[in-house]
Formats: C-alpha cells, structure tokens, sequence
C-alpha cells in the first residue's frame, strides 16, 4: 500500500488548513477523521445516497466520490459553515419550521443540496428543487415537506432577510 | 385523570421538534461520529459461502501484522447462542462450526486503523467444507433438503394453524369463492445509517457499549447473558439513530458482539462500523411470502370466510419470524366484519441472510392480497370498489362500547368509514371513475386500499414502559424514558406530554438519549409501541410529580387539592385565577421549604391491561395492540402503455387516516408521508432484493432502486379524530397502517388504468409490460374467434 503522505492545502468553512493525507483518502474521510467535521455522514459511499453532500466553490458534491487532494486550493463549506454563528441559515430554519426532519441523517446533504441550488437559481421551480436533491436519498420524510420547505427558504432568501 | 381545562396548550398542534436544531445543523451524534479516547478500529472477517462447515480457522498471519491488536473468533463466546426469546436461541456471536448465510461473520480483528483492521482480516485462513445449501422456502421443504439447522427436521422456522368458525361451511354457502397467490419479496429496511458500535470496559466487570439501537435493552439483556454481567453493570447508550424500521438495529449484529469482545481482549475501546455493502448483505430484511388468499363472499359482496396459506422465507436463523407470522394473521378481523377465519402459515429457514421484522411488520404482506383480491371481487359482482369496502368495514363502536373480532381482538374505536368516505370525496371517485383512462401512450388509474395497524403492542414478559419526570429547583425539568426515538418523533412528543401535564412550555422539559445507566427498561422502538406506552408512562409520571407539588400549592394558596389548576407556567386556584403562584416560584418552595424534599414523579403504562387479554401465539387468540389504527387511501398512478413504467401521479393521492387523536400534528403528517405513504410507493413500485444462491445481486443504493423526489407524489394527509380511550389523550399509532395499505392502492390503480393484475410485488416496468402485452394478445385472439 502506498502510504505516501501528501500535501493538502484548502479552506473548509471560511478557516485554512494545510494538512497530509494519504493519496487514497476520500475527502469524507478527512473531513470526518481528521478536522472531526462528523456532520458530513457516511452513507453508501457510492454516491447513491447523498448523505455526505458538501459544497465545492459553492457546487454541491459527493464526497465520498472525491479524493481530498482534490480538493487542493479548494474552499468547501460542510453543514458545520452553514449557519451564522448561532443563526440557522433560511434554508435550515424552514426545514426546522416545517416539520421537514425525521431522523435527519440525510438533513446535512439535503442543505448541501439546497444550498448550491439556491446560490444559483434563487427562483427555483419545483422540478428544479427535486432535481437539486434527486441524489439526496431520504428513507423516512417522503421528500414532501424538505421540497416546500426549500420553496420556503427561496421565497424567504429573495426577500432580502 | 388528565387535567383538560378548556383547550390543549400544547399538543395536538404542530410542535416544533426537540432535536432539530442538532440535526439540522450536523451537531446530532450518530453512532459512527462517536470518538473515545485510545480507541481501535474493528472489522469483521465474513464467510464467502451461503452454506459451509468450518473446519479451521489460521490467524498467526493476521497476528502478525503491526498494529493489530486483538483478534477474537467465535470460540471466544465459549458457545454463547441468542435469539428472540429462550427456544429460538439458534444464533452465534460469530460462526463457529458452520456458515448459513453468504458473508456471516467468522472472525474480527482490532487494530490502530480501519485499514490495518481490514488487512489482517484477509490475512486470516479460514477453511470451509461447503455444503449444498437451501435457497427458497420450496426448496427447503422438500423431503431430504439440505437442513439449515441439523436439530430443525423440515427447515420449518415457525408454523402456526388458527381456526375461528367454520371457513369450509362457509364457502359452501358462499355466492363467490375466490384464490388467488400474491407475492411480497425480500426488501431491505431501508435505512441510510449503517449499522455502527463503540464499546469499551471501564473495568473487567463493566460494559459500556454505544450503538445505533432503536430497542437498547434488547443488548442490554444480550450482552448481560453473553458476558456474564449483572444488568447493573451493561450500560447501552443510544445516539441519535438514522432510522431502523425493524429488524438489525432492534436485536444485534456480527459487528456488535465482535466490537465488545474485541474490547475486552484488547483492554482499549473498539468501534466497528458497517459499510453499506454489509448493511445491504447481511442486515435482516423483510419476509418474501407466498400468501394464497381464499375469500367467500355473498352475492352483495359480504365477507363470509377468509382461509390464508402462506409460505415463507426466514433466512439462516429464527430472529423475529415468530412474531413476524404470527402479525400477518392477528389483525385479519380488522377493519373489515370477518365471521369465519382460517389461517396457516409456515416459515421455512433457508441460506439466505435472515429476514425479520419491518415497517408494517407482517400485516402489510396479508392486507396487500386482501385489498386486491377485494378489487377482484368487487369487479367480479359488478359492485363498485369503494362501496364494496363499505359494505364490510366495522362500524366505529358507540363510545363506551367494544368491537371483538372472531379472534378475540377489541376495538374501541374504528375511523375506517370517516377515512374512506374523505378519501373518495377527496379524489372525486364519483366523477372520475366514468373518465376515460387511456390518453395517447398514457393510462391513469385510481385505486383505493384500507389498513389496520396494532398500537401500543402488548408482548408478554416485555412490556416494561415507564417515565421519571424531575423537576429542578429552577422549574425546568428532566424527562427520562426508556424509549428511543429513532426518528420518527418520540423525544419530542413525550417531553410535549410532559409540558402539557405540568402546565408548562416544552422549552422547560430537557430529555437525553437513553442510557440503560439512568433510564427506565422499556422494550424499545417496534410494533408501533411508543407513542401510547410511553406517552401513557410519561402522563402518569408528570401527574405524579404534579401531585407533589399540589399538595404544596394547596397549602401556600389556602384552597383544596383539587382546586389547583398548573397552566401557563402559573398554578392557580380553579374558582379565582387571581390566587396563583408562578410555576417556578412554586418549585423553589416546594425544594425548599422542607429540608429533604426533591420532586421525582415516576409512572408506567397500564391502561389498557385490565380488558385485554395477551395473545396467544399458538391460537391466533387475543390483544396484540393497546388500540388499533385505521386508514383509507386513494392511489393514482399514470402507466406509460409502451414501455410498462408506473409513477404515481403529483396529485390525487390522498390519506385519511385515525390516529385517535394527533398529538404532534406535524409530525404526524411527516411520518405518513413518508414513514409510510412513500415506502408503500417504494414497495409497491421499486423494491427487491435480487438474489442468486445466497448472493444478492444489488447491494448497493445504485442498483437497489428507492424513490427519490421526482418519485415523491406531494400527498394530501386528512387526519379523522376518533379520541381512542385507550391511548394516551386518545391517541393510537401514526403511520404503520398506511405504510400496509399503500402497496395494494397503487397495484389497484394499475388494474384501474391497464386491466392487468400484477400479484408479485413490485410492479417493475419489465412485468408491467410482459402482463400488458398478454392482455393484449388474448384480446386480439378473441376478436379473431
């Protein structure tokens, strides 16, 4: 096994790191391991599922399909930069506010997902929110309620508050 | 009694969730974010055969290696067995002389890292003798099959024979006699989270073990008997839970008994962590039955006898499937009028990974043949779909005033009726059933289905559920259960019952994860059990602390006991509101003022055990539920003719379902929209796990196919209030019912739109097509006669 350290150099929440990692190591992984971010979660760590959404220069992406160096000279926000300080984020406060979360294991991805979509379309339709988190698997809210509440956020968010 | 005074402040309203803050910022732990220091990786060396005996196993080569620091097989248990209760004891820890399930746990290993961990388990040898193996119940039941278990002639897992009146007598005088064979296949839980364990001993004599349980004393007594421990010194910590729905988080995993005796060996902390590859190998997964329906009925359509045969597939070990079994028969009197009744079930082991409970547990697999074979009939009498659910459906019995079915099951209440008529309305049946259905390539359809779900189950010699309510000198207080919430909402609901009953803000009530260190013992989260126990526990033990604490009142404001009112953080006298005394400032006084005194309420759930009699599992005889749920829903699916594929419309699908009395409204209407609604689309359109010879084919959330949110019809929720007067404040279970009705909704609405019956779930787009292009065929062969 090649275990030649490498050098990573990239923001995560707004704070730089210069860290060494493994060639091999998936961005989840050192998220998770090594900056102790455990919000981004491990589900199917095959890109299926979602549930380790994290946005990439404000894109939304799987990182358990990304090596961490590719992330050099990256800035990548996990759920953990979202809020402002105590604050939820629009998005996050309507989730809370309209009964959208169960056992909120895919919470921190569907806000990823959300997230990117509302930094590039703050107009979405509803096709368009359910394609934002089409990758975003959900085993118990029936999407229902996290698809009007990102129509929430939108609304709110275009508002100006 | 419940204090009402006028409204409810709190619930049956929309309330906030306890633990979304946590969960919505990424704060909330899971199993697998769990860190202790000087902790170990675990992982778990998995047999490559279905079925194998094991005639060595080599770890010098894993020893070996740098960094390892602990390799344990199954010999270390010194022939510890488990199982779901004492006779079904069939289940080692790890393998020990043979494998009866493709990739069950042989060997673990803990090392510094994950990585060193994996390496040395493939640096372990393990040799197999492999054995011709069983791979569907109809295999194993034939005379001379390979046996699972030497000591279990036949493969035969559990059987059960129940008989209630005279079903043959019936048929005979019955105007139509229908069988039909419908299929349920294997499905996965469908939990995200995969499975994951940290344990650590603080001493040789003390156990603490972290893990993604939804049912923690169910370890708790396991791990007691496994490492002779006395209870008091097994402490099981739940963290937040990503889902179960049944099964693998509720009982134990290969990964669980390895990382705890691993621990021990190593004397350092060790986590084990599933892959969702495992997860979707070896987890439990639900029943595939084979279930033929006989239904009499009268010329109108009257239920007269229902006889079920079914057959089963249980997996390597015995697990939950005698429950299981039992469940898809004990609610057959329900909702609809049932005079006579026979049902034959068997479960044969085979070597597949074990099957086991899941959402709807064994109801769902006999209300899906039943609604489409009602559908059958209906259109076989020429009576319409609706109005022949009607004809039979069990009226809501007069308040005050019990229904027993033929098998001994009550029921104070029954909002089926209420339910389908607002669905039908709901939908315009009326109007819409004279429409065309086909438009171009498109066909659309409606179909309707009803459910019943048992709430609040009552198991013999588990049904310990009770509540501590602590008030704090502050007047905030700790609300401690033994339920676990694994996230459907229980946390929140049962502080809210808490705040209601001491007339404060839910904000005032903290409640924590359950510790078996600090918590009451309670059976955990399955059977749709919490929300009634543990709502009933939690009222009995906020009144108890409520009564201390008027006794206090009643002195300080010069009035009688029960004259004391607590409502909106004040306590006043009920005649003159104006003689009160600020909730917190009549804590104060009441820790106070007497030297000593410290206001701990407890309660337990009782309710309903004075009229119900326990079920009995060998004559399909009794109560398994406090109360029962009721639902009604309306389908419509649009079928593309060409190429066989089924969506379920955006709109038009409805439910009307009786909870009794919603307690968190919210909540309540999230659970059964996806909780249930949207599994039934997944197990009526999507699901299966493929297998060939013990292998599954798709264990991957690329190639097991779950709707996502284009599949997510957006669905209407009616809630019918029927106040239960078993349930706590009226309430029943949410949602398990109309995860079981949904399945037979959509296969009816298919039916609706095409004329094809698809009777083996899921209607997958290839038998969709095959069964449109046979209609077709037949119809054009008649045209030509």
């Amino acid at each position: 096994m090649n275990d030649k350290l490498m050098d990573l150099r990239f923001t995560v929440n707004g704070k730089p790191y210069e860290l060494k990692v493994k060639p091999k190591a998936l961005l989840l992984d050192v998220l998770r391991e090594d900056l102790k971010l455990t919000g981004t979660r491990t589900g199917c760590e095959v890109s299926a599922c979602g549930a380790c959404t994290v946005n990439i220069d404000g894109m939304a992406a799987r990182s358990c399909s990304i090596l961490a160096l590719q992330a050099n000279g990256r800035e990548v926000t996990t759920i953990e930069g979202v809020a402002d300080g105590d604050k939820l984020h629009p998005i996050q406060q309507a989730m809370v506010d309209h009964g959208a979360i169960e056992c909120g294991f895919c919470t921190s991805g569907m806000v990823m997902s959300a997230r990117a979509l509302l930094a590039e379309n703050p107009k979405p339709t509803r096709e368009e929110i359910k394609k934002a988190i089409q990758g975003n698997m959900c085993a118990d809210s029936g999407y229902a309620k996290y698809i009007e509440a990102i129509e929430i956020a939108a609304a709110k968010l275009r508002g100006g508050e | 009694m419940v204090e009402t005074f006028g409204e409810y402040s709190i619930i049956g309203k929309p309330i906030r969730r306890v633990d979304a803050k946590l969960k919505v910022t990424g704060q909330a732990k899971y199993a697998a974010d769990i860190e202790v220091a000087n902790m170990l990786w675990g992982f778990v060396k998995r047999s490559p055969h279905a079925h194998a005996r094991i005639l060595n196993i080599d770890t010098s080569k894993a020893e070996k290696l740098p960094g390892v620091k602990a390799i344990i097989t199954g010999k270390d248990f010194n022939g510890f067995k488990w199982g779901w209760s004492n006779p079904t004891r069939d289940e080692e820890p790890l393998a020990t002389t043979k494998v009866r399930y493709l990739y069950e746990g042989v060997a673990a290993v803990a090392a510094i890292d994950k990585d060193t961990a994996e390496e040395a388990c493939d640096l372990i040898e393990v040799e197999y003798e492999p054995l011709p193996g069983v791979f569907t119940p109809f295999e194993a039941m034939n005379e001379g099959a390979p046996l699972v278990h030497e000591n279990r002639p036949g493969n035969i897992t559990v059987e059960y024979h129940w008989n209630f009146g005279d079903t043959e007598k019936a048929f005979a005088e019955s105007y139509l006699v229908r069988e039909d064979t419908f299929q349920t296949p294997r499905m996965a839980k469908g939990y995200i989270e995969p499975p994951a364990t940290v344990a650590y001993w603080p001493d040789p004599n003390r156990l603490v073990f972290i893990g993604a349980k939804g049912s923690p004393y169910f370890p708790y007594r396991i791990l007691s008997r496994c490492f002779k421990l006395p209870l008091s010194n097994v402490r099981i910590i739940a963290p937040f839970i990503g889902c179960d729905f049944g099964g693998t988080k509720n009982d134990m995993t290969n990964g669980d008994f390895s990382a705890v005796m691993l621990a021990k060996k190593a004397g350092r902390p060790v986590k084990i962590v599933a892959s969702q590859f495992d997860t979707l190998t070896t987890d439990l997964r639900r029943h595939p039955m084979w279930i033929t329906m006989k239904t009499g009925v009268t010329k109108d359509g009257i239920l007269t006898g229902i006889h079920n045969k079914i057959v089963s597939d249980g997996g390597a070990y015995t697990r939950m499937s005698p429950l299981t079994h039992f469940l898809t028969g004990i609610c057959m009197g329900m909702p609809y009028h049932l005079p006579n009744f026979k049902h034959d079930v068997t479960c044969y082991f085979t070597n597949n990974p074990s099957s086991a409970a899941m959402r709807g547990h064994g109801i769902y697999h006999t209300t899906f043949a039943r609604e489409c074979q009602m559908d059958m009939i209906a259109d076989e009498l020429g009576i319409d779909r609706v109005e022949i659910r009607h004809r039979n459906l069990i009226k809501n019995p007069e308040p005050g005033t019990i229904y027993e079915t033929i098998n001994g099951v009550h029921i104070a209440t029954a909002g089926t009726e209420e339910c389908l008529t607002k669905v039908a309305a709901a939908v315009k049946w009326e109007e819409r059933k004279k429409k065309e259905r086909v438009k171009g390539n498109k066909a659309y359809g409606m179909g309707f289905a009803t459910g019943t779900y048992l709430s609040g189950t009552q198991l013999s010699a588990h049904n310990a559920c009770a509540a501590i309510v602590r008030v704090c000198e502050d007047g905030t207080v700790n609300y401690l259960t033994g339920a676990t919430d694994v996230g459907m909402g229980s946390d929140t609901v049962g502080s809210a019952i808490v705040a209601e009953v001491l007339g404060i803000t839910i904000d005032d009530v903290d409640i924590k994860r359950v510790d078996t260190a600090y918590t009451p013992a309670d059976p955990g989260s399955y059977g749709s059990r919490v929300t009634v126990l543990a709502g009933e526990a939690a009222i009995n033990a906020a009144e108890d602390a409520k009564q201390q604490l008027r006794e206090v009142a009643a002195k300080q404001l010069g009035a009688m006991q029960d004259e004391i009112v607590f409502k909106n953080r004040q306590v006043f006298v009920k005649s003159n509101h104006a003689r009160s005394i600020p909730w917190e400032r009549l804590v104060r006084m009441a820790c106070y003022d007497a030297p000593g005194r410290v206001i701990i309420g407890r309660g337990h759930s009782k309710r309903s055990t004075d009229l119900h009699t326990l079920a009995d599992f060998s004559t399909g005889r009794g109560d398994i539920g406090t109360n029962y749920s009721f639902t009604a829903q309306a389908a419509q699916v649009e079928v593309d003719v060409e190429t066989g594929v089924v969506r379920c419309t955006e709109d038009n699908n409805v439910i009307a379902h009786d909870c009794g009395f919603p307690l968190n409204t919210q909540a309540v209407e999230t659970q059964v929209l996806g909780g249930s609604y949207h599994q039934g689309v997944s197990a009526a359109l999507y699901e299966e796990f493929k297998m060939d010879k013990g292998l599954t084919l798709n264990p991957n959330f690329v190639d097991y196919k779950r709707p996502r949110a284009y599949e997510a019809p957006m669905t209407e929720v009616i809630h019918v209030i029927t106040n239960d007067p078993f349930g706590p404040f009226g309430a029943k279970e949410a949602s398990e019912g109309s995860t079981c009705s949904a399945p037979p909704a959509i296969i009816n609405a298919i039916h609706d739109a095409t004329g094809v019956w698809i009777k083996d779930l899921p209607a997958e787009p290839e038998k969709v097509y095959w069964a449109l292009k046979e209609k077709k065929e037949k119809e054009q062969k008649k045209k030509k006669k």
